[in-house]
């Protein structure tokens, strides 16, 4: 099993190791529960190195990213960043992406850690000889702080004169900055994205300075969250947190046999690209389908006895199934059972309020359609809070 | 960690406290401690039959849905009924306030067929 740079770390902290995506990451501390309110109160720190960095440079870069994913990233200003997919020739996802331009003729490319070779060796054959792919994951730490005393905590660790640059970043913007950590000026790809819903910042570094960013973010949590918790946070809370806001995960809402209009992501597809993408022949056709067509994603609470799971079938009460549930679990926030379903399109409107019923051990339990995100998601508010008192 | 002596232990991780003919049954700290955060409990209703190591309902974490084994047979004379609205006293008092069921014990010499605390704890070392 491949290990992050900060494997030592999560042991000496007391974390419980769990295999994910053949990574042995960890998957509580303190408990989910716990560090879930940390996030949604104050703030926690993630380990994300399992995660792929894929680099794609050259004067040609921009047009080849266009033609190899279903978004744009041609048309993102530098320092700015997008969500986007990358699909199989029948619009099949093969995984979800966010997209960073770096510089003028540099993008750099962040997939999920099960898919990081396919999506590596699909870039390369996509983009051919029109630009440089290099896979950065082995050498690329990535460490999330998220919550609302983030900014505060990060922020204090950055070089003076970058302070204010850096409290200015929006959210999807990213900007290489310096951080001082045990008096050394290390460089970090800082970006403001993040995976909890809450106002948040990624930080790409090398391997080499993970472990002293780490401890450094953990010594300014405690230092700069006024009483608020902080804490490291494990991929349990990671998919709670994930859930509450709506957001999907590759495996369970995502997979090969979905385009982006099954899952709701149409919005991201431009179909409008004047040389269109792979795969924009099959995602056109099921565009002009719509949306009583293929499957559609559909937010639950279970108001009955029990907690939909990943697997479990959804059907109208009494009624034939519909599909299945892709992602469910106890929402820590709203301290009610919520799931993500992948119901019949043809079924739709699936309305809000709407009874359903989850197949609980054999039973029928009691569930309605909701609203998705199932919580407010708070990433989009202008500044963080951490941000007005920096400047005082 | 070791485990309350006067107890007996099933190897699904239940604990039994016998006093006479009447059993109450629990879910042990090890099983509570790799579960999580308990976030719902499925109990059968008081008078439900239960045989012994079957599957008498579940336990749900955060994380994960665990069956619940029971570690003898007998029927329902009792439930939890905080842990309807406090399932965290599971992990915060497994062989305490966090107990599971009550039942009238149907055969005694099953007991025999269960761990003492050392064997649990030898088992879950």
């Amino acid at each position: 099993m491949q290990r992050t740079a900060l494997y030592e770390e999560h042991l000496a902290l007391g974390a419980r190791m769990v295999d994910f995506a053949g990574w042995e990451m960890p998957v509580q501390y303190a408990g989910v529960i716990e560090e879930h309110r940390a996030v949604r109160t104050g703030a926690g720190l993630f380990d994300l190195g399992h995660m792929g960095e894929i680099r794609v440079s050259g004067p040609s870069a921009g047009a080849a990213l266009d033609y190899a994913l279903i978004s744009t990233p041609s048309a993102l200003l530098v320092g700015r960043a997008q969500y986007s997919m990358i699909v199989n020739e029948a619009g099949g996802i093969l995984d979800d992406l966010v997209v960073y331009r770096i510089a003028d003729a540099e993008w750099l490319v962040v997939a999920n850690a099960s898919n990081r070779t396919v999506v590596a060796a699909a870039l390369r054959e996509r983009v051919g000889g029109s630009a440089t792919v290099v896979d950065e994951s082995d050498d690329t730490s990535m460490i999330a702080v998220q919550g609302v005393t983030s900014a505060e905590v990060l922020g204090s660790l950055l070089v003076e004169e970058e302070r204010l640059a850096f409290h200015a970043l929006r959210n999807y913007s990213a900007t290489t900055m310096h951080l001082e950590v045990e008096g050394a000026a290390i460089t970090a790809l800082i970006a403001r994205t993040g995976y909890t819903g809450e106002v948040g910042y990624e930080a790409y570094v090398e391997n080499a300075h993970a472990v002293a960013l780490w401890r450094a973010l953990l010594a300014a949590g405690s230092a700069n969250s006024h009483g608020t918790p902080f804490q490291p946070i494990g991929l349990g809370a990671r998919d709670t947190l994930r859930l509450e806001a709506g957001m999907p995960l590759y495996g369970n809402e995502l997979r090969e046999k979905l385009t982006p209009f099954d899952v709701g992501f149409g919005r991201v597809v431009k179909l409008d690209k004047p040389d269109g993408f792979v795969g924009s022949g099959a995602l056109a056709a099921r565009s002009a389908r719509g949306e009583r067509f293929g499957r559609t994603l559909v937010g639950m609470r279970v108001t009955g006895r029990g907690i939909a799971r990943h697997g479990y079938e959804v059907r109208r009460p009494g009624g034939a199934t519909l599909g299945l549930i892709t992602s469910g679990t106890h929402s820590p926030s709203l301290g009610y059972p919520i799931a993500l379903a992948d119901l019949d399109a043809e079924a739709a409107p699936f309305t809000l309020g709407e009874p359903l019923e989850v197949l609980i051990r054999g039973e029928g339990v009691a569930a309605e359609v909701t609203g998705v995100p199932f919580i407010p998601k708070r990433s989009t508010e202008g500044r963080a809070q951490g941000a007005h008192q920096q400047g005082s | 960690m070791t485990s309350p002596v006067e107890l007996r232990y099933s190897k699904e991780h239940e604990w039994v406290r016998v006093s006479g003919d009447r059993a109450v049954i629990g879910i042990t700290a090890h099983a509570a401690g790799e579960l999580g955060d308990v976030v719902f409990v499925d109990l059968p209703a008081v008078g439900a039959t239960l045989k012994q190591f079957a599957v008498f309902g579940a336990i749900e974490s955060v994380k994960a849905v665990s069956d619940l084994f029971s570690p003898i047979s007998g029927s329902v004379v009792a439930r939890n009924q905080q842990l309807a609205s406090a399932p965290e006293t599971v992990n915060a008092d497994p062989y305490g306030e966090g107990w599971l069921l009550e039942v009238a014990l149907s055969n005694t010499e099953e007991l025999a067929a269960l761990l003492d605390a050392a064997g649990y704890d030898q088992l879950t070392a």
